[in-house]
C-alpha cells in the first residue's frame, strides 16, 4: 500500500516510481510472487487443500452418502459417518507416512517414516533443481527429460561396467548427474544464445528424451536387455546400487542422504557463493545484472546445468536406489513434475524445499495406505497435491479466504 | 467550483500521511501543492478523489459537504484527475478512451462513438488541443496523451481538475504547452490543483502555493517567492540550489571518443559520428531533449550496445569491443538513467546492491564465496557516508524512496577506484535534499581528478554541473559550448539549430 508518507525512520517507496513495466517484467513479478511469498501463505495453501480434500473424501464415501439420504431424520448418523470417513482417511495417511500405531514392534512401527524419507529424497533433489532455476528467473519444466537422460546414462554405467563399488557407485552417480546437466544446459544455452523461451524448450526436450530412451530401450545394441522383448535394461550390478542406510529391513537408501547433502550445497551456493549471488541478481533484475557486468546468458546456461544435475541426482536415485531392476521408461515416476510443486511450495528456498519434499514424500507414502486400508482412491491424494499448487499460484485467493491483509503494493 | 478541505487526516497504521490538512481552492485559480516525494500530496488527492477515506476531516464543494465512496462519486461531483501515469488504453482511439466508463449507447447497446468523437473535437477546438479523435493513443506523443486525459476529465464536466505531477514525463516544450493549457482552463473558470515538486513550474503558473512537508501544511507562499525560499520550506532547512564549484583543475585528455556510431536493434542510427574529449577533472554535460542519442551514447561507453563502431578510449585503452565487466573493471563508474531498471535489484538488500558490480573479485569475494563480514562493514560505513536514510543495510532497495535508491547507486559507483564517471539523469525523480547531495558528490569526483560525463534533460542540472556543455540532436553534436551559455541559446540548440556566431569551446 502506498502511504505517501515518509517519516525519517521508515522510508516508504516513492509514490511516483515508474510503474509501467513490460509484460516480461510482469511475468517475472508473478514468478517472484509465487516463489517468494511468505511461509504463512504456503501453510495456509496446504491447510486449504487438505480441507477441500476432506470434502471430497467425505463426498465419495459410501457411508456418508447413505446417511446423507436421511440426514433430516437422523443427522447424528451423518455426522458420525462424516467424522469416520475423514478421520479414518487422515489417520490412515499418518499410519502410512509417519508412525503405525497398530503394530507392536518399534522397528515396524517407524517403518512408514523411512518410506516417507525414501520418497522424499528424489523430490527434494528435483525440487532443488527446479527451485534453483526459479531463482534465476527460469521455469525449468524439463525435470522429466533431465531425469530420464540421467537415469539412462547412470543406469548404463550401473549395469554395464564391472568395477569395485567404491569406484562404480560414484562413477554411475557422476555420469548420471553430468547427463542431466547436459540436458538442462541445452535449454539454458538456447535461451542464452537465441532467446528461445525455456518453458517451450524444456517441455520439448522432455519429449525428445522420452522417445530417445524409448528407442534405446527397444534396441538390443543400445539399452535393451539381451533376449528381452520389453523396453527395459538389465538390472543394476550390486556394486552400483545405493546402499540401504538403516539395514536391509528398511528400503531407505543413500539417495536421501545425497539429497540432504544437495540441500546443504544448494543453500551455500545461493546464499554464500558469488555464483549464487549472480544467479539471484539475474533472477531479480536481469537488466541491472547486465549493466553491472554480469553475463546474463552465461548465468542462464550455468544455472540450467546445475538444475539439470540436481534433477539428474533425482533420476539416479530412482535407477540406482528405488527401482534397481533396470532402466525403464517410467523411471521418473512423475517426479520431474512433482518437483515443480515442491519447489513452489518450498518457495525456492533450499530449506523450504526440504520441508516441502518431506511433505510430498509423506503424501506419497501415506496415499498407498489410504487406498489399501480405507479404500480411498490415491487419485484424491493427487488432487490435494494439485490443489496446493493451485492455491499457491493464486496468493490473493488464499489471502481473501483467510482475510489476510494484502501485500505491499508494488 | 470552490473546494474546501477541512482538517483532513489520513493514517496508515502508525504512519500519519496527512495530518489535519486544510486547503481552499477557488474557481479560476491555479493552486499549487508543493512538497517532496512522499510528503503526502498524492494521499491528499486520493482522499479528495474518493480512493481513500479520510480518518478525520471533511471535503466541501461549493458549500456542500461531500461523502465520496469511490472515484465515481468524485467524478459525478465534478472532480477530474489527470494522473501521473496515464489511465488510457493504448490500442483504443482517442474517442474510445474518452468515452470509456461513460459510454453513451445507441439502439441495442451499440456504442455511440460519433457522439464521443464530436465531444473530443468540441473540447479540443475550444482549448486548442489539436487532438485527432481517431488516432490510436499508443501512436501519440506523451504530451498529447496527457491532453487526452484532460479531455477525458473535461468531457465529464469537471469543474475542478487535479494534475498529479503532470510534468514528470514531459519534455521542456511539452511542459510549456501544458502550462499554457492550464492557464486557459483557469480562464474558463475551472479550479485547478497542481501537484509538483518542481519550483520553476510552480512560480510560472501558480496563483497560490501551499507547501506540504511530512503530511502537514507548513505554510503558504506567493508565486513571487524565490526558489530558495520555496525549497527551504519544502525541505525544512536551507537548501543550496546552486552547486558551488571551483574552477576545474584540468589534467590530460582522459576519455577520447572518435567517430562513434551506434545502431539500435531496429536498425536506426541513434548515435551518428560523435567525436569529443573529456579531460581529467572536467565535467562534460550532454544536453538535449530525451531520445536524441544520449542513452545509446552512455550504453555504448559501458559496452551495453551491440552495434557500435568508432573508438572510445579511456586513458589510451580502447573500450569498444570489450565486455561490460571489463569496462567496469577498467574503472568506469555508471549511474544509469533508470535506476529501477538498470541500477538496482529491488529484491536485494542495500548491502547486496552495493556489491552488484563487484561480484567477481575482492574485496567482497574470496575463492568464489561471499565475504559477508567485509560487505556488511563496508555497507554500514557507506550508508552513513552517503546519507542513505534507511533502517539498516538489510532494508530491501525496493522499499527505499527514489532519492535514497539513487544514493545507493551513487555510493556503489563512487566508492570504487574510478577513472571515469558516467552519470545519466543522476537526479531524476529525486527529492531536493538528495539532489543537493548527489550534485556535491559528482563535483567532488571531478575535483578528485576524474573525468565526468553527465547526461541530463534538465537544463538546470546541466548548467549547474557543467564545465562544458555538449548539445545533442538526433545523434549528432550541435555544438560544444561554455557552461555560461545563455539558456535561450541552449534551448535553441536542443532543437537542432546552431546559432551563426557560435564558437565551440575546447577544454
Amino acid at each position: 500500500m502506498n502511504t505517501d508518507a515518509k517519516p525519517a525512520t521508515e522510508p516508504v517507496k516513492e509514490p511516483d516510481a515508474p510503474q509501467d513495466r513490460d509484460a516480461e517484467a510482469k511475468s517475472r513479478s508473478l514468478l517472484r510472487d509465487i516463489t517468494s511469498g511468505d511461509a504463512l501463505a504456503g501453510v495456509l495453501a496446504v491447510l486449504l487443500a487438505v480441507f477441500v480434500g476432506s470434502v471430497m473424501i467425505a463426498a465419495t464415501d459410501e457411508a456418508v452418502r447413505e446417511t446423507a439420504s436421511y440426514i433430516t431424520a437422523r443427522p447424528s448418523d451423518f455426522v458420525t459417518a462424516l467424522w469416520e470417513s475423514i478421520s479414518g482417511a487422515y489417520s490412515a495417511m499418518f499410519r502410512g507416512a509417519v508412525f503405525n500405531y497398530n503394530l507392536t514392534e518399534p522397528a515396524q512401527q517407524w517403518r512408514p517414516l523411512t518410506e516417507t524419507l525414501k520418497f522424499a529424497g528424489p523430490l527434494i533433489a528435483g525440487g532443488l533443481g527446479v527451485g534453483l532455476a526459479f531463482r534465476a528467473g527460469l521455469f525449468n519444466i524439463g525435470g522429466r527429460g533431465q531425469m530420464l537422460m540421467a537415469g539412462a546414462a547412470g543406469g548404463w554405467v550401473g549395469y554395464q561396467l564391472d568395477l569395485p563399488m567404491i569406484i562404480h557407485l560414484p562413477l554411475a552417480i557422476l555420469v548420471g548427474m553430468a547427463a542431466g546437466a547436459i540436458w538442462g544446459g541445452i535449454a539454458g544455452l538456447l535461451k542464452a544464445r537465441t532467446g528461445a523461451h525455456e518453458v517451450i524448450v524444456t517441455i520439448m526436450l522432455n519429449y525428445v528424451a522420452y522417445y530417445l530412451l524409448f528407442y534405446a530401450l527397444s534396441r538390443q545394441f543400445l539399452l535393451q536387455a539381451p533376449g528381452s522383448a520389453n523396453p527395459k535394461s538389465l538390472p543394476m550390478k550390486d556394486t552400483a546400487i545405493l546402499p540401504k542406510v538403516l539395514g536391509d529391513q528398511f528400503n531407505l537408501h543413500l539417495g536421501f542422504v545425497l539429497a540432504l547433502v544437495a540441500v546443504a550445497v544448494a543453500w551455500w551456493l545461493l546464499n554464500r557463493s558469488t555464483l549464487g549471488y549472480r544467479i539471484r541478481a539475474v533472477g531479480e533484475n536481469p537488466h541491472a545484472a547486465r549493466a553491472s557486468g554480469i553475463d546474463v546468458g552465461r548465468t542462464y546456461t550455468v544455472v540450467m546445468m546445475i538444475a539439470g544435475s540436481l534433477l539428474g541426482l533425482a533420476g539416479i536415485n530412482q535407477v540406482l536406489g528405488t527401482v534397481t531392476s533396470g532402466i525403464s521408461l517410467d523411471l521418473d515416476a512423475s517426479i520431474g513434475f512433482d518437483a515443480i510443486t515442491v519447489a513452489l511450495l518450498g518457495r525456492s528456498r533450499p530449506l523450504g524445499i526440504l520441508a516441502a519434499g518431506m511433505l510430498f514424500g509423506a503424501l506419497k507414502a501415506g496415499g498407498f495406505t489410504m487406498q489399501t486400508s480405507e479404500n480411498i482412491s490415491v487419485d484424491l491424494v493427487l488432487v490435494v497435491q494439485s490443489l496446493i499448487v493451485l492455491f499457491l499460484a493464486a496468493p490473493p485467493l488464499v489471502r481473501a479466504i483467510f482475510r489476510l491483509p494484502a501485500q505491499e503494493a508494488k | 467550483m470552490r473546494l474546501v478541505l477541512r482538517g483532513i487526516t489520513k493514517r496508515f497504521g502508525s504512519v500519519v500521511a496527512n495530518d489535519s490538512i486544510s486547503l481552499t481552492v477557488e474557481p479560476g485559480e491555479i493552486h499549487c501543492l508543493l512538497g517532496e516525494n512522499g510528503a503526502g500530496k498524492s494521499t491528499l488527492m486520493n482522499v479528495l478523489y474518493g480512493l481513500y477515506k479520510a480518518d478525520e476531516g471533511e471535503i466541501e464543494l461549493d458549500g456542500e459537504v461531500q461523502h465520496f465512496t469511490g472515484p465515481g462519486d468524485a467524478m459525478a461531483a465534478g472532480i477530474g484527475m489527470v494522473h501521473q501515469h496515464f489511465m488510457l488504453i493504448p490500442v483504443f482511439t482517442v474517442s474510445e478512451n474518452v468515452m470509456l466508463g461513460n459510454e453513451s449507447t445507441g439502439f441495442g447497446g451499440t456504442l455511440d462513438v460519433d457522439e464521443a468523437r464530436k465531444r473530443v473535437l468540441e473540447i479540443s477546438e475550444r482549448f486548442g488541443f489539436h487532438v485527432n479523435p481517431d488516432a490510436l493513443v499508443e501512436d501519440l506523443p506523451v504530451g498529447v496523451q496527457q491532453r487526452v486525459e484532460i479531455i477525458k476529465a473535461l468531457s465529464r464536466d469537471a469543474e475542478l481538475l487535479v494534475f498529479d505531477e503532470p510534468t514528470a514525463v514531459l519534455t521542456p516544450q511539452e511542459t510549456d504547452e501544458l502550462m499554457e493549457i492550464m492557464r486557459q482552463l483557469k480562464e474558463a473558470g475551472k479550479a485547478i490543483v497542481f501537484i509538483t515538486h518542481k519550483l520553476r513550474e510552480v512560480r510560472e503558473v501558480a496563483d497560490r502555493i501551499t507547501v506540504i512537508r511530512l503530511g502537514k501544511v507548513v505554510g503558504e507562499a506567493e508565486p513571487t517567492a524565490t526558489n530558495a525560499e520555496l525549497a527551504s520550506m519544502m525541505v525544512g532547512r536551507p537548501v543550496e540550489l546552486v552547486v558551488h564549484k571551483d574552477e576545474p583543475t584540468l589534467g590530460d585528455d582522459a576519455l577520447v571518443v572518435k567517430d562513434l556510431r551506434v545502431v539500435d536493434l531496429a536498425g536506426n542510427r541513434q548515435v551518428d559520428g560523435l567525436s569529443f574529449t573529456i579531460r581529467a577533472g572536467e565535467v562534460l554535460c550532454v544536453a538535449g531533449v530525451q531520445g536524441n542519442g544520449q542513452t545509446e551514447l552512455t550504453e555504448a561507453i559501458l559496452g551495453l550496445q551491440d552495434d557500435v563502431s568508432g573508438s572510445i578510449s579511456l586513458d589510451g585503452v580502447e573500450l569498444v569491443g570489450r565486455s561490460t565487466r571489463q569496462i567496469l573493471d577498467a574503472g568506469v563508474g555508471f549511474i544509469p538513467e533508470d535506476r529501477q531498471v538498470d541500477g538496482l535489484v529491488p529484491g536485494f538488500t542495500i548491502a547486496e546492491n552495493l556489491m552488484l558490480n563487484r561480484s567477481f573479485k575482492s574485496p567482497f569475494v574470496k575463492n568464489g564465496s561471499l565475504r559477508i563480514g567485509a560487505l556488511r562493514a563496508f555497507a554500514d560505513k557507506t550508508l552513513k557516508a552517503y546519507d542513505v536514510r534507511a533502517r539498516d543495510i538489510d532494508t530491501l532497495a525496493g522499499n527505499l524512496s527514489g532519492g535514497n535508491q539513487q544514493k545507493v547507486v551513487v555510493a556503489r559507483e563512487l566508492s570504487r577506484d574510478l577513472r571515469l564517471l558516467v552519470a545519466a539523469q543522476p537526479t531524476r525523480g529525486v527529492d531536493v535534499g538528495s539532489i543537493e547531495f548527489i550534485h556535491k558528490q559528482i563535483v567532488a569526483a571531478r575535483d578528485g581528478g576524474i573525468p565526468v560525463l553527465v547526461v541530463s534533460t534538465e537544463l538546470d542540472e546541466v548548467v549547474a554541473l557543467a564545465d562544458r556543455i555538449m548539445v545533442l540532436y538526433r545523434g549528432r553534436i550541435v555544438g560544444v559550448v561554455a557552461a555560461d551559455t545563455p539558456r535561450e541559446t541552449l534551448g535553441l540548440m536542443m532543437t537542432g539549430e546552431r546559432p551563426q556566431d557560435l564558437k565551440d569551446v575546447v577544454a
